[in-house]
C-alpha cells in the first residue's frame, strides 16, 4: 500500500485515492482520429516510471499527477492539476 | 523418457523408487531454432507442444527468464469453465474445455482436471435474466449450460447464505457442470515433459533482453544467454507482453496490474464446486488439500510488482464471508499477486503483429488459465501457418483499430473494470 502526499491533504492512504489513467492517454478535444484510438486503446506501459491521473476521491477530490515506479512504487512527484491548482 | 504408468510404480517398488528420471532436459541454447517462444509459463509450453506434436516443427526453444511455471500459471486460482456469453470467447474455451477433459491421457501427465461444477450465482431479477441470457447463448452452440432456482442452489452448496436478510441474497444461478478445476503446476509439467519428448528445448533462466531484426523483420532474439536465431518468435509473456512487445517497438492495447488470490488452512470437504459471482466479483473453490481457494477484482491500477494491496483481498474475503459465512471461522493461509496484461475489451490478443516473423500471445487480463490448451492450440497453428486458427481470427491485435472488440462486460476502452 503506497502513502500518497495529496497536494491539498498531505500524506494520506492510498485507500482514498483511486486511479484514472496514464497522462498520455487523455484524448484531447480537438485531436485528430488515428491518435485519439492511439491513446483509447493503447498504453506504453512501461516496466519502470510513468506519470499517471490519480484522484483523492474520498478526500479532497483533487486530481493529481503522480510520476510512480511501477515494480517498486516509488512515487517520484505529485502535482495537483485542473481547476483547483490554480493560486 | 519412460512412459508414466501404474506399473513404473509397482516396479520402483522393488527398486525403492529409484529409477526415476527428471522429467525434461536442461539443455544449452542452440544457434537456431526454428520457432522461439519467449515465455515457459502454461500457454508457451503447450504452444511449443503443439507445434511439435501437431504440426512437426520439433527444433523449438521455449526461453523462461526465471522457472518454468513461475509466473502466472503459479498464480491463478486454477478454475476451467467456457460460460462465456459471446461466441468467439465461448467458442474458444469451449475448444480448450473439451481438450482439458483428455489432457491427462494426452499428456502422459495427471493434470487433476476435476469438472466439479462451476456455478454463477444470480442475487437479483435482473442478475437472473443476465444468467438466463448468457445460458441461451451457451446452449445455442451446444455448450452445457443450466439456470438454477434458489432450492437448487441450496442444495448444490449448503454453505451458501440463503437466508432473505443475507448481505447478498441469492435469487438462483447458473451452472456449467463440466467446469471445474485443475491443477496448476502439474499441466506447466505435463506441457513441459510432453514437449521435450518431442525434442523441444525448455531453457530457464533465460531472459529476453532485445530482439534482432534484419530492416523490420525480427531473426532472433538477445537474451542474458546469448544471441539465439529464430525463423520465428513468439511473445506468450501475460502480464510482461507489454514490455517485451516494446523492445520491438510495439505498442500493445494492454495495462498491466495486479491479480491477487488467497488460500485458507485446509478443512475438510464443505464448498463442492466453484462459486463465482459476476456482480459481485468473487470466486471460491475448494482446493483437493482443503484449502478454501479465493480471489476477486485486479488491483485497479498499473503495477508489475507481483504484490498487491491488502485492501483488495480484504474486499473479497468480505464477499466470499458474506456468501459463505463459515469462512469467516477460517485462517488465512498464504495470498499471492501476479501480473495480468489487462487488455481493452477483456479478451485475449493471440496472432501475427505488424513485425513480420513476431507473433503475440497476450491480453488474457485474469482468465488464462483455463484457455491454456485453447490457446496453445490456436497459437501453434498461428505460427506454424502464419495464418489464424479460425477460433483466435477474431482475437487479432487489429481488432481494436476497426472497432470489433469483444467486449464481454460491455465497459469500452478501459483495462481497469470497475
Ligand atoms: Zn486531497
Amino acid at each position: 500500500m503506497m502513502l500518497i502526499t495529496c497536494s491539498h491533504c498531505g500524506p494520506r492512504a492510498q485507500t482514498e485515492f483511486t486511479y484514472e489513467r496514464t497522462v498520455d492517454s487523455v484524448v484531447q478535444p480537438d485531436a485528430d482520429p488515428a491518435q485519439a484510438m492511439e491513446q483509447l486503446f493503447t498504453r506504453a506501459n512501461p516496466r519502470g516510471l510513468d506519470d499517471e491521473l490519480w484522484r483523492h476521491t474520498f478526500g479532497c477530490r483533487a486530481w493529481l499527477v503522480m510520476t510512480r515506479h511501477r515494480v517498486t512504487h516509488q512515487i517520484e512527484a505529485i502535482r495537483a492539476v485542473g481547476p483547483e491548482a490554480l493560486p | 523418457m519412460t512412459k508414466y504408468s501404474a506399473l513404473g510404480l509397482l516396479r520402483g517398488v522393488f527398486n525403492g523408487q529409484s529409477h526415476w528420471q527428471p522429467a525434461w532436459r536442461d539443455p544449452e541454447p542452440k544457434a537456431n531454432y526454428d520457432v522461439v517462444i519467449i515465455g515457459g509459463g502454461g500457454h508457451g509450453l503447450a504452444t511449443a507442444y503443439y507445434l511439435a506434436s501437431v504440426h512437426g516443427i520439433r527444433n523449438v526453444a521455449v526461453l523462461e527468464k526465471g522457472w518454468i511455471g513461475g509466473g502466472n500459471t503459479g498464480r491463478n486460482t486454477t478454475l476451467v469453465r467456457s460460460n462465456y456469453r459471446q461466441k468467439p470467447l465461448h467458442d474458444f474455451f469451449e475448444f480448450g474445455l473439451k481438450m482439458w477433459e483428455h489432457l491427462s491421457d494426452e499428456l502422459n501427465y495427471n493434470v487433476m482436471f476435476s469438472p466439479r461444477g462451476a456455478l454463477m450465482l444470480g442475487h437479483s431479477d435482473a442478475d437472473m435474466t443476465m444468467l438466463a441470457q448468457r445460458g441461451d447463448a451457451m446452449r445455442v452452440d451446444s455448450i452445457d449450460a443450466e439456470l438454477l432456482s434458489r432450492d437448487q442452489v441450496a442444495k448444490l452448496e449448503p454453505q451458501l447464505d440463503m437466508s432473505r436478510d443475507a448481505r447478498f441474497p441469492i435469487e438462483g444461478g447458473l451452472i456449467q457442470r463440466r467446469g471445474g478445476t485443475a491443477r496448476h503446476d502439474a499441466v506447466a509439467w505435463g506441457y513441459a515433459r510432453a514437449a521435450d519428448r518431442l525434442g523441444v528445448d525448455i531453457i530457464q533462466k533465460c531472459e529476453v533482453t532485445g530482439f534482432v531484426q534484419q530492416g523490420d523483420t525480427v531473426v532472433g532474439v538477445e537474451t542474458t544467454r546469448g544471441r539465439i536465431g529464430a525463423g520465428r518468435t513468439a511473445i506468450c509473456v501475460a502480464g510482461h507482453s507489454g514490455h517485451v512487445a516494446a523492445m520491438a517497438g510495439l505498442t500493445l492495447p494492454v495495462e498491466s496490474q495486479t491479480l491477487q488470490a488467497l488460500v485458507t488452512e485446509g478443512v475438510k470437504p464443505m464448498i463442492n464446486g466453484v462459486i463465482m459471482s459476476q456482480s459481485l466479483h468473487c470466486y471460491i473453490s475448494q482446493s483437493d488439500k482443503g484449502g478454501i481457494v479465493m480471489g476477486g477484482d485486479p488491483d485497479n491500477w498499473p503495477s508489475y510488482a507481483q504484490r498487491g494491496q491488502p485492501m483488495v483481498t480484504e474486499g473479497a474475503i468480505a464477499q466470499a464471508i458474506a456468501l459463505v459465512p463459515a469462512l469467516s471461522r477460517l485462517r488465512m493461509l498464504r495470498t499471492w499477486g501476479g501480473v495480468t496484461d489487462m487488455s481493452f475489451d477483456g479478451s485475449p490478443i493471440i496472432g501475427t503483429t505488424p513485425v513480420p516473423n513476431l507473433y503475440l500471445n497476450g491480453g488474457w487480463c485474469y482468465g488464462g488459465f483455463k484457455a491454456t490448451p485453447a490457446s496453445g492450440w490456436t497459437y501453434a497453428h498461428t505460427l506454424a501457418t502464419s495464418t489464424p486458427h479460425p477460433l483466435n481470427a477474431p482475437f487479432d491485435l487489429d481488432r481494436f483499430r476497426r472497432g470489433d472488440t469483444i467486449d464481454e462486460n460491455g465497459v469500452g476502452p478501459m483495462p481497469n473494470h470497475r
